[in-house]
């Protein structure tokens, strides 16, 4: 296959990604859209894997063994377990952009090897190309090998921490080393040491180095972030992914590379600032690890919990001409979408107007309280985000909280000292009553005291939410 | 042990202080449950359905006296009944301790122990034993429904083929349980509601049911209704006659006036006087809740309705929650059960009188063989002191159009400012850069920006297939692997292989997961 004929691809390739990602603006568009990014990805590998590549006995197994092997995940996972699915993903990209940069680097003292030998026209495939760089073009090379590997060490180890974190494998709780801001910024600096001397002339031995060292910063910064910023840390990562791609694609000099990897750069990117925003947080500061400590007193909460009982939400139910359902991870580690499902579908029997109102940062990942509703079969077009559903709380007869707490908490817009202060929040609490979904009496895991829970129009429903929603259901026909 | 509720002796009361309903929570309790025969009749509770919840029927109050270890009631004992107590006997009921001195001492000689459910401290834990505010929010509402008896027009605007209908106007005076109550009621029924209170903060209560709050022009700052416990407190003479001035200013276009203003330990306040009531026009409603109390309009007759020379019908009726006995028994029995509920708490059907508890203290007038009223401050603040809010500034339309400019020059600066520092890098780089580089650096420059006005437009519901998306998209570094397979150096194979490997899987794994997601996505 030409080069021409094989950039022709790449184009196409590169569009169809775009249009992939554009579709995704839409449920329904989404579905085609996912087709483009399938061929795109099928055209662009075809016409590399024609167009020079080599060793076909051994590229086919592996592309075999990997391809069964994501099948098999693909339609396995659980949608709760998507958060760790997408960490793991992304620690593959880090890994693999480590392994080419280090490539890159052993073909190019080949190349110099070769040309020193005369031996240029023996090479084949990347090597080729590399022999015809000019050395203002393997200095910059060499710089961008250092960046690829960096990206995609903190990528790698990163990433498998926040597996880690989100499977329960490791302690979500904020590893804090003494000095630890202190330590990131000196393996930082060695690394940036190492690079300089790499692009002197030393060795690959001090890019084996930055690997390790880079990793050793992306395992120490995951650790050092709570539970409650995964959102940001896998979108956060998510980029990385795509900005090592970029790197590699530049060393490279496949324009595919970089363009796909600047997609998902930006991608992740925007994704990161809009969970950031969500929760009135500084990236700086989510990336640092650690909460931005409270201000001063928390002002002092007036009233108590109310309990009720099943009949007396059966009763309240029943009233209601117009509910909203807020879910948060609560819901989703009582695994309790199916029930909530089943009672939305009950309530719309009766003609009641039932809706969803999502916090960009409820679950675990971004938008994933809309793929768990999804998946119980929960109608799209009932499920609203914050901003749209904000202003229907006072018409509503009944908001239902399940399984979520910082997210609703008056605080965040009542008390400037708390820890939260100035995060947008659903106000729940202007709903008529308020139905809370809570396992007990404590906080949740962010520690923040919620007056909602001692409002006036609030109800407490103790017990696991699945449990407490199924006894519900025997009420509610 | 056993609790009872006999037949109300007082002439016209026709509620009961238990109900079949209440009696099977008290039995949760571990108490057992006594009736005297007729005493939920008037209530139309009969004797078969207390019998179908478990309730003992006896049938004579001097029986059900004997037997029962508790005795619940509506109105006070009466000193026949205080006869009938025995020492150690527990009697709830409203009792109105600053009025009937006489009463707690006799209670007292018998050695019965007396709550009041009338004394129950106004705090939030309190609030499900509040026997006053049931009692009230069912006044409020018979209030409405009696003015309707008594008015000859509809409460609601229409426009019918035989001519148009104007809406009744209703003021409500004092927005305690009853006024709002009462609000409610009248505003549903379709009538345009004024209402007044000297606590400017019930304001934000009353507008946001559906009534239009009568502002004084007085400057004063007003007492705070945290400090007497939610209830009004008497004001000043001056303040007293801006009041009256609004109210004579209304007079004539009111067609019913409801008023609910009462302060505690004290006679009701005079607020719809005379000239008032004459200047209002014929087939006009008073309806005086605080009749009892003397009334708040002048020519309140307690327990009547007259018409005046000039056609106004004044009603001051006091048995207004009686008149409504069946809801009205129905939520004071809940009440004592709430009460009940507090008094065991080891749901034995154990009642423990503990005298630390702030609730119970201040319910209880008489215990082991003492007067316990007056009950110290309750240690928990009855209300919440209201902070004064800050207004908003209202900004006018200059102010708002000077900010909008003023932000919007702010991000302009800041994107030139970006604009120049991306430049003079972009330059710096180009200068020592080689052209190839510099080919492959637009490229990726404008792929950012397509990827970020791209990205911008997803929708939030989309993020999780998003990043699953690019998960895969973002293996297109199996491209370097597949390029790099090649070469002639083993370790460069071995490691392009695995690169390969993993890459392949995530392709995979990431298209086929994002597509399992979006089809779950389904439109109702």
């Amino acid at each position: 296959m030409s080069l021409g004929l094989v950039s022709a691809f790449y184009l196409a390739a590169a569009i169809l990604f775009i249009l992939a990602l554009g579709g995704l603006s839409n449920q329904e568009k989404a579905k085609r859209a996912i087709w483009y990014g399938i061929v795109g990805m099928a055209l662009a590998v075809v016409a590399t894997i024609f167009g020079g590549s080599g060793h076909y006995w051994l590229l086919a197994p592996m592309v075999i063994i990997g391809g069964v092997v994501g099948a098999f995940i693909a339609s396995r996972v659980q949608m709760t377990q998507m958060p760790e699915l997408v960490a793991g993903f992304h620690s593959l990209v880090g890994l693999a952009a480590v392994f080419i940069g280090l490539n890159a680097d052993v073909e190019a003292h080949r190349a110099a090897q070769a040309i020193a030998d005369g031996t240029v026209d023996q090479l084949r495939g990347f090597a080729l190309t590399l022999a015809h760089k000019t050395p203002a073009e393997l200095a910059i090379m060499r710089v961008e090998i250092f960046l690829g590997i960096l990206i995609g060490a903190i990528t790698f180890t990163g990433s498998i921490v926040a597996y880690g974190k989100l499977a329960g494998k490791i302690a979500s709780k904020p590893l804090t080393l003494p000095g630890r801001h202190a330590i990131n910024i000196g393996a930082g600096l060695v690394c940036l040491l190492l690079g300089i001397l790499y692009f002197a002339g030393a060795g690959i031995w001090t890019m084996v180095l930055v690997a390790l060292i880079a990793g050793f910063i992306g395992w120490h910064l995951i650790m050092a972030i709570g539970g409650a910023d995964m959102p940001v840390v896998i979108s956060m990562l998510n980029s990385y992914s795509g900005w090592a791609a970029a790197a590699i694609g530049f060393t490279l000099s496949n324009d595919l590379l970089i363009v796909t990897g600047a997609l998902v750069g930006s991608s992740g990117a925007i994704l990161s600032y809009i969970m950031c925003k969500a929760m009135n947080r500084n990236f700086v500061s989510v990336i640092l690890g650690g909460f931005g400590g409270a201000s001063g007193p928390a002002m002092e909460i007036e009233g108590e919990m109310v309990a009720i009982d099943v009949d007396g939400v059966a009763a309240m139910l029943d009233d209601a001409d117009s509910v909203v359902l807020v879910p948060g991870y609560g819901m989703a580690v009582a695994q309790a979408q199916q029930s909530v499902a089943e009672l939305v579908k009950r309530l719309r029997g009766k003609g009641k107007e039932v809706r969803f109102g999502i916090h960009p940062v409820a679950g675990r990942l971004p938008g994933h309280m809309n793929v768990l509703l999804a998946e119980a079969k929960v109608p799209y077009d009932i499920v609203l985000e914050m901003d749209e559903i904000n202003e229907d709380f006072p018409t509503t007869d009944v908001a239902i909280v399940i399984g979520s707490n910082d997210i609703v908490n008056p605080a965040a817009q009542e008390d400037p000292n708390s820890p939260i202060a100035g995060m947008p929040v659903l106000e729940v609490w202007k709903a008529k009553h308020v139905l809370v979904l809570k396992r007990g009496q404590g906080t949740g895991y962010s520690g923040i005291e919620n007056p909602l829970f001692y409002k006036d129009n609030t109800r407490m429903f103790y017990g696991d939410a699945k449990k407490s929603l199924d006894e519900l259901l025997t009420k509610i026909h | 042990m056993k609790i009872g509720a006999p037949k109300e002796t007082f002439s016209g009361e026709k509620r009961v202080a238990m109900t079949p309903q209440s009696a099977a929570a008290l039995k949760k309790l571990g108490y057992d449950c006594l009736i005297e025969s007729g005493a939920g009749e008037a209530a139309r509770f009969s004797d078969a359905a207390y019998a179908e919840a478990g309730v003992k029927v006896v049938a004579s109050a001097a029986e059900l006296w004997a037997e029962a270890d508790i005795v619940s009631k509506v109105r006070a004992p009466t000193p026949e009944e205080v006869e009938l107590a025995r020492s150690g006997q527990i009697v709830v009921s409203f009792v109105y301790p600053a009025q009937n001195a006489e009463l707690l001492e006799s209670l007292k000689a018998r050695g019965v122990t007396a709550l009041a459910m009338d004394m129950v401290p106004r705090i939030s834990r309190a609030q499900k034993m509040d026997a006053l505010s049931s009692m009230a929010n069912i006044a409020g509402y018979r209030a409405v429904i009696e003015a309707g008896e008594n008015f000859g027009r509809f409460f609601t605007g229409q426009v019918t083929a035989a001519g148009k209908v104007p809406p009744a106007k209703v003021l409500v005076v004092g927005a305690g349980v009853a006024g709002l109550a009462a609000i409610g009621t009248a505003t549903s029924l379709g009538a345009i509601v004024y209402a007044f209170d000297v606590r400017p903060e019930v304001a934000e209560q009353i507008e946001s049911m559906g009534a239009e709050f009568v502002y004084l022009d007085f400057a004063e700052t007003l007492q705070d209704g945290a400090t007497t416990g939610g209830y009004a407190a008497p004001s000043s003479p001056e303040f007293r006659e801006k009041q009256l001035e609004k109210f004579r200013e209304l007079a004539p276009d009111i067609d019913i006036v409801i008023t609910t203003a009462l302060i505690p330990g004290r006679p009701a306040p005079k607020l719809w006087t005379k000239d008032m009531v004459e200047a209002m026009k014929p087939g006009s409603v008073v309806v005086d809740l605080a009749a009892e109390q003397g009334g708040n309009c002048d020519l309140t007759k307690p327990g009547k309705m007259f018409e005046t020379k000039n056609g106004v019908r004044i009603v001051g009726y006091t048995d207004l929650a009686s008149r409504m006995a069946t809801q009205a028994s129905t939520l004071y029995g809940n009440n004592i059960r709430h009460m009940m509920d507090d008094l065991t708490p080891g749901k034995d059907g154990q009642p423990v009188v503990n005298m630390e508890d702030d609730v119970i203290r201040g319910a209880t007038v008489t215990h082991a063989g003492a007067v316990t009223y007056p009950p110290p401050p309750p240690k928990v603040q009855a209300i919440a002191v209201q902070k004064p809010k800050p207004k908003a500034v209202e900004e006018t339309p200059e102010q708002k159009a000077a900010r909008e400019l003023a932000e919007f020059r702010k991000s302009s600066n800041r994107t030139t400012a970006l604009l120049v520092v991306g430049t003079v890098l972009t330059l710096l780089v180009g200068t020592v850069a080689p052209v190839s580089f510099m080919q492959h650096f637009i490229v990726f420059a404008l792929s950012c920006f397509v990827g970020f006005y791209v990205i911008w437009n997803v929708s939030h519901a989309l993020h999780t297939p998003l990043m699953a998306i690019t998960n895969g998209i973002s293996s297109i570094i199996i491209l370097g692997a597949l390029l790099q397979m090649g070469s002639g150096s083993v370790f460069v194979i071995l490691l392009a292989a695995l690169a390969t490997l993993m890459a392949s899987v995530n392709i995979f794994g990431g298209f086929l997961v994002t597509r399992r997601m979006l089809a779950m996505f389904q439109k109702s």
